[in-house]
């Protein structure tokens, strides 16, 4: 079941994407935005706005990495069984990654949208600050020895309560809305399916990343304690 | 009550180290004196621009002290391997903790109380003009650095390149401590002083530094076991 759980995850991961981007560009219309008195909005985006499947499909689960890797490093440290720092680290990993994917594609859609290529409004700020957290935290876990663990977990918790202080700390919103009247929920008919379907194609693609990301980091830790076990008997020098 | 007593006898040693080598105060406010000097000519010096730039003077001023401060104030500890006998002390973690926090807030104060009219003074700014606001922010900016960075600065006590990684660390942290200290700072050096901005962010400070004393405490003793 456990080595099944990768490639499957993988493969799904494959389809969904190939299927997303093909409803992307072949099947969902054209974005129109239409201003609050439902005229049409001349600043409309039209074919740019596709990017937002693979922009916010990326941005779900950046937030939701950030969230298991906080949670499981409080976990790690009531617990202190070290799978719960596996999986902290191997999502904080990824989240990483997906980071750079949504800071990259929010950029080239500002540039579109905006006409900038960056913009210091809240959610701009609050990404691009979480994700200095995390680059922080890959830093200290390759570079901090053998505490890197606990400073590591520390920080994971430090940053995520840090959160609604840097939504709080910048002013005004441009970004298009979240929440219940926001953007996501109020998706035209022909646009929601190819959205959800690519949500779900990158919770594969995480999933998949995860899965893979903690075999390694549990084989580094084996191999860690290993040789430390080693050098206690004796055995290695 | 006698955990703040232990507290601040953990802190007075701290101070009392301090007051007798005068290492880190005199080498942090010459550091300090160096910055204001360097920003004198790194920025363009008429009045209209200086008002505009001295808010992050003062506060980048307070994050490089502060660190450095920190950095020192934690390796005094290692060096003669004292930090395993306080945490051994026959009192709860939590009063070190606060202590370490007490006396390191006492030392980035120390800097600023000097490096805050050395700006006024070199780029003839009325940074004074409103001088409670202005204190309390720092000495809210100070308590923010003081207790985040005791949490770090004692996990990071054994790692080779701490010196490195206690800014990496820190500042993502830190920085709505900085932006709440720049704003509150320009509002008060405006030419129409902006008070109710000035407050909001005083009490952004407030509630922050309060939220990060509380999940200090929480963790400071997960995270530091010898």
């Amino acid at each position: 079941m456990k080595k099944l759980a990768i490639p499957l995850f993988a493969v799904l991961a494959a389809t969904c994407i190939a299927a997303s981007v093909y409803l992307v560009f072949f099947v969902t219309p054209l974005e129109y935005s239409f201003n609050e008195a439902g005229k049409f909005n001349g600043s409309s985006l039209f074919f740019n706005q596709k990017i937002f499947y693979f922009h916010v499909g990326h941005a779900f689960w950046l937030f939701g990495a950030v969230f298991v890797s906080g949670a499981s490093s409080i976990a790690y440290l009531k617990t202190r069984n070290p799978r719960w720092d596996d999986i902290a680290s191997a999502s904080t990993d990824v989240a990483v990654a997906f980071g750079a994917v949504v800071l990259l594609t929010g950029s080239i859609w500002a540039k579109a949208a905006w006409d900038v290529w960056w913009q210091w409004e809240p959610r701009l700020t609050m990404s691009l600050l979480l994700w200095l957290v995390l680059v922080g935290y890959v830093l200290v876990r390759r570079f901090a020895g053998p505490s890197a663990d606990r400073i590591a977990a520390g920080m994971a918790i430090f940053g995520m309560v840090g959160v609604p202080f840097i939504y709080k700390m910048v002013g005004q919103d441009s970004h298009p809305a979240a929440g219940k009247n926001g953007v996501v929920a109020t998706l035209g008919p022909g646009m929601r399916g190819a959205f959800w379907l690519s949500v779900a194609a990158f919770l594969c693609w995480y999933l998949a990343l995860v899965l893979s990301r903690l075999d390694s980091t549990r084989a580094e830790r084996q191999l860690r304690e290993l040789r430390e076990h080693g050098l206690d008997l004796g055995v290695l020098q | 009550m006698s955990m703040l007593r232990h507290a601040a006898r953990v802190a007075w040693k701290d101070l009392r180290i301090e007051l007798r080598s005068r290492e880190i105060v005199y080498t942090m406010v010459f550091f300090g004196a160096l910055l204001v000097v360097i920003y004198s000519f790194a920025f363009p010096r008429d009045a209209r621009a200086v008002r505009g730039s001295i808010p992050g003077m003062l506060w980048v001023a307070i994050a490089f002290t502060g660190t450095i401060g920190l950095g020192r104030a934690f390796d005094r500890e290692r060096e003669n391997d004292t930090m395993r006998a306080l945490l051994l002390a026959p009192v709860p973690r939590l009063a070190v903790f606060l202590g370490k926090a007490l006396a390191t807030a006492a030392l980035v104060l120390a800097v600023a109380a000097v490096c805050t009219p050395l700006l006024a003074l070199f780029l003839s700014v009325p940074l004074f003009a409103h001088p409670v606001p202005l204190i309390v922010i720092v000495i809210l900016g100070a308590i923010g650095i003081a207790v985040i960075g005791s949490v770090f600065a004692a996990t990071l006590l054994k790692v080779r390149s701490r010196d490195v990684l206690l800014p990496v660390i820190l500042y993502p942290l830190l920085v709505p401590l900085f932006v709440a200290g720049t704003s509150c700072t320009a509002a008060l050096v405006a030419e129409i002083p902006n008070f109710d901005a000035a407050w909001y962010w005083i009490q952004f400070l407030g509630i922050y530094d309060a939220a990060f004393l509380v999940l200090s405490i929480w963790v400071f003793e997960s995270l530091v076991i010898e």
